[in-house]
């Protein structure tokens, strides 16, 4: 029995915003099974009360005085914009045909 | 006349200060040099930005006007990791997504570098944004090790380790997320250091692992190593993670042991890494440089870190996490590659046909396995249980390190394996990282410094040292006198023994 389903690799390159082909879906569904079943191992530790490391470096609040500085001009922003117009990004519609 | 591409850093600069030799023609004996074998090789990605004779005519210049050098580095070549930014240059990550990219701003590490006078010569390739171990997930073609061409030179970094392995440069910049500094280093014969993790700047390095990831130096000795690392280290305010704290001295520590003396030092050998998996020559050249330790008058005790066999399954499970968070960047909206952008299709429809078409098998594994990992549902089972790991980690390193200076292990299971061996097979090549992850997970300095050659296969391996937080200038200490004994052992510097490549005309 996998552990992570074809579908489920399906739903996942969706919620990734990844178009994958049907070859690719094969070839990652046994892949990620396999990778999935190798690291849940560290479900060995789930039910013990250990305190969660995000960081190794434990800093909040970093400071630093809000000073003016330069930042990109517009021109530099653009620069490397797949597509620009009028001075600004130029984007596909956000909204679907019905909208 | 001598090969200036032989010496090391530390003696070029010294000749360049001296005058025996302008810092321009250093840059173009390795221009030369790369000219002739790279087309073998494939370290670089790009090569000659117009910064680099800028900087090799500023140096010169300055030694002519009597100034004083700009650091210990001025004019010497380097090879930069294409995952740091730099102006003037492209940065691809190794990446079709990034492809041709100009980044409008240089790293905080570009930036000190050429303000030590270091001449960059170019971006050395890598795996597609950092993953990987053995530079063939990169798009733009596999890099070859120097010591046979049939087989990989490590990754992510296998262009840096390479370019300082073939003589193309001497010293160069990798990253290190989960061993992609130390494990190229290991198979190429050459010393790679891990800093403490927030002592090196991440600004201007493209995030992969964000709590994991940390740019460090590549060398062929460890003093150059060290030199590099004191340029390149350092508080950034522009990264909030990066540490407030003076750098280790590690150039003194490297000068420290050299003189050869470990009396006093405690040694710790990694009982968790050793057996299966691990290569025979791999295991006895480990062996002898721990009775080279000894010898050299350290103690040496054996520490077991039971939790470091939990720590590539954490590994597996944090870093796609944060990969699949660090990657939706990549939108094809304000930067990199756009596809199928045909006025009809949506913005999420020309997002997800891009990211189809400019990620490569291994980034979208990880963004997949990272997406799955942080879902509601399943997140307490992976996500939150390797955070518990990364905690066991710490621990032990913390228990290990209250009895010793510095642990010890093999830097990588095996030497380098042949190109396409493993390319089917994830979770064979993530082996590759077995010894070196939990120092990312836990923050730790590590380094990998060569150990001799494999009697199997006659093939580089690394020992890898690590220190704790902070005190990464043990390390270096210990390597240094290591490096001096095993070089007065065996004939040598193990770098001179890497075979002659073709040389084209």
């Amino acid at each position: 029995m996998p552990s992570i389903s074809r579908d489920e690799v399906a739903h996942l390159a969706r919620l990734a915003r990844l178009a994958v082909t049907e070859e690719e879906l094969d070839l990652f569904a046994g892949q990620l099974d396999q990778i999935v079943q190798a690291v849940a191992k560290v479900g060995d530790v789930a039910d013990q009360d250990i305190p969660p490391t995000s960081h190794s470096v434990p800093l909040t609040n970093v400071f630093r005085r809000d000073l003016v500085r330069p930042g990109l001009t517009q021109q530099q922003a653009l620069a490397a914009a797949p597509a620009a117009e009028d001075g600004r990004f130029r984007v596909p519609r956000i909204l679907g045909e019905e909208a | 006349m001598t090969d200036l591409t032989r010496l090391t850093a530390a003696d070029l600069a010294a000749r360049i200060q001296a005058k025996d030799v302008s810092a321009v023609e250093v840059a173009q004996a390795h221009l030369d040099r790369i000219a002739a074998v790279d087309s073998a090789v494939h370290a670089f990605l790009h090569v000659d930005g117009p910064r680099r004779v800028e900087r090799a005519l500023a140096v010169d210049e300055d030694v002519a006007a009597g100034n004083p050098a700009a650091s210990p580095l001025a004019g010497v070549p380097l090879a930069l990791k294409d995952v740091l930014t730099m102006r003037g240059a492209p940065t691809t990550c190794g990446s079709k997504m990034l492809e041709g990219w100009q980044p409008p701003y240089d790293a905080t590490v570009t930036l000190k570098l050429l303000e030590a006078g270091v001449v960059i010569l170019g971006k050395t390739n890598m795996d597609e944004f950092a993953m990987g171990s053995s530079t063939e997930n990169s798009a733009y073609g596999v890099t070859r090790n120097p010591w046979d061409l049939d087989r990989i030179p490590g990754g992510s970094g296998g262009g840096s380790s390479a370019a300082l392995a073939s003589f193309e440069a001497p010293l160069a910049i990798g990253t290190d997320t989960g061993g992609s500094i130390r494990q190229p280093g290991s198979v190429t014969g050459t010393v790679g250091v891990k800093p403490t993790y927030g002592t090196v700047s991440r600004y201007g390095l493209v995030a992969f692992s964000s709590s994991l990831d940390q740019a460090g130096p590549c060398a062929r000795t460890v003093l150059d190593a060290a030199l590099l690392h004191e340029v390149i280290g350092g508080h950034d305010p522009l990264d909030s993670t990066s540490i407030n704290a003076p750098l280790p001295p590690v150039v003194a520590a490297a000068r420290e042991g050299a003189n050869g003396d470990l009396s006093g030092v405690r040694v710790g050998v990694v009982t968790q890494f050793a057996g299966d998996g691990y290569q025979a020559g791999v295991l006895a050249s480990f062996e002898a440089a721990v009775a080279q330790l000894k010898e050299l008058g350290a103690e040496i005790v054996e520490v077991s870190c039971p939790s470091f066999d939990l720590a590539l399954p954490a590994y597996y499970l944090i870093a796609p996490s944060e990969c699949s968070s660090n990657l939706a960047r990549f939108d094809a909206m304000r930067y990199g590659l756009r596809v199928g952008d045909d006025a009809a299709r949506s913005a999420e429809e020309v997002m997800s046909l891009t990211r189809e078409a400019g990620f490569g098998p291994e980034v979208k594994r990880r963004i997949m396995l990272g997406t799955y990992a942080l879902s509601s549902g399943y997140y307490d089972a992976y996500y939150g249980s390797a955070q518990k790991v990364r905690t066991l980690i710490t621990r032990d390193f913390d228990a290990a390190f209250g009895k010793v200076d510095v642990l010890v292990s093999p830097t990588t299971p095996t030497t380098a394996f042949r190109i396409g061996e493993r390319a089917n097979d994830p979770m064979a090549m993530y082996k590759a990282d077995l010894c070196t992850i939990p120092s990312n997970l836990a923050g730790n300095a590590a380094l990998s410094v060569p150990s001799g050659l494999s009697d199997e296969d006659g093939l580089p391996v690394g020992l890898q040292i690590m220190s704790p937080a902070l005190q990464d200038h043990r390390g270096y200490r210990v390597a240094a006198a290591y490096e001096a004994a095993r070089n007065a052992a065996q004939g040598g510097p193990l770098i001179n023994r890497v075979p002659e490549l073709e040389v084209a005309n």
